[in-house]
């Protein structure tokens, strides 16, 4: 009997839950914002951003060496 | 004045888009939830693409007035760099089609526009290479060319918008300017286009000095045999 109680009031929190989604609210990642998470995400990309310019800055270089040696020939 | 000074403010505007676009207010929106971000990453990929191979353009019509075998290189290399935007373009695409849309590829008239423009611009490189005269691959390749950013034109920006399509502005779609009230994402979307073309023609200018120095090499050696 104790386990058909909690199951009621499962289903009666989610069909609350999924009415108030209903009525108009936009599911945003505001959570997730306010946590502060996201700064986790931006940090990670900011990281291979970086990383892939300092790489392609390196390529530049070498060929601004390369360009100097065969000029000079 | 700092010769790379361009670069520096490419990664500059990146690096903002990265870090602002997830963290500025968005509308709050059914379907699109947070997703409307893409049109940081996702969009701004074509409006490089498309300046990249209207780069092209130019240098194809530069290169039927002058000759300069210059300006073929560039022609040929601005569409490479085009085409790879394009690909990410439509592969970001994909991914967000799948979760707003319900399936990664629906039968939209841009996105078949899309893969016929990446189709034309794949023909182009195949023309280029089954041709060994240079000049001859230069003339034919730049006249197939000038049509191509036509086609592309066409099919990317002309037809979409005589008929319905999913993509905001096309077909009585609104855009996201007409839901952006407070103009918060503009500040991000202007700057992401500058900063995502801007790294792009640092990679075109990669691949024409590669390109300058190994036909440089090139022709050494063919002087130096005779």
């Amino acid at each position: 009997m104790k386990s058909i109680k909690y199951i009621t009031a499962l289903l009666f929190i989610f069909s609350v839950s999924s009415i108030s989604a209903q009525s108009g609210e936009i599911e945003m990642a505001d959570v997730m914002r306010e946590s502060g998470k996201i700064y986790v995400v931006v940090a990670v990309l900011s990281i291979v951003f970086v990383g892939l310019v300092i790489y392609a800055a390196m390529i530049d270089r070498r060929l601004s060496k390369l360009e100097k040696e065969v000029n000079e020939k | 004045m700092l010769k790379y000074w361009w670069k520096i403010l490419a990664v500059i505007l990146v690096l903002y888009t990265i870090i602002n676009g997830f963290l500025i207010e968005v509308p709050a929106l059914p379907i699109l939830h947070e997703s409307i971000r893409n049109l940081f990453f996702h969009v701004t990929m074509w409006f490089a693409m498309i300046f990249l191979c209207g780069t092209s353009w130019i240098y194809s019509m530069m290169y039927l007035s002058s000759s300069k075998i210059e300006h073929d290189i560039i022609a040929s290399e601005a569409a490479n760099v085009g085409v790879m935007l394009g690909a990410i373009g439509i592969l970001t695409g994909m991914i967000w089609a799948n979760f707003t849309w319900g399936a990664p590829w629906v039968n939209d008239p841009k996105l078949n526009g899309a893969a016929i423009t990446m189709l034309i611009y794949l023909a182009y490189f195949v023309l280029r290479n089954s041709m060994d005269e240079e000049q001859k691959r230069a003339k034919v390749s730049s006249v197939y060319n000038i049509f191509a950013f036509i086609m592309l034109v066409v099919f990317l920006y002309v037809l979409p918008r005589m008929t319905d399509s999913l993509h905001p502005g096309n077909g009585g779609n609104g855009t996201f300017s007409d839901l952006d009230i407070d103009n918060t994402m503009r500040t991000v979307f202007y700057p992401a286009i500058i900063g995502w073309t801007l790294i792009g023609v640092w990679f075109l200018t990669l691949r024409i000095r590669i390109k300058k120095l190994s036909y440089q090499r090139e022709s050494e050696l063919i002087n130096s045999e005779n």
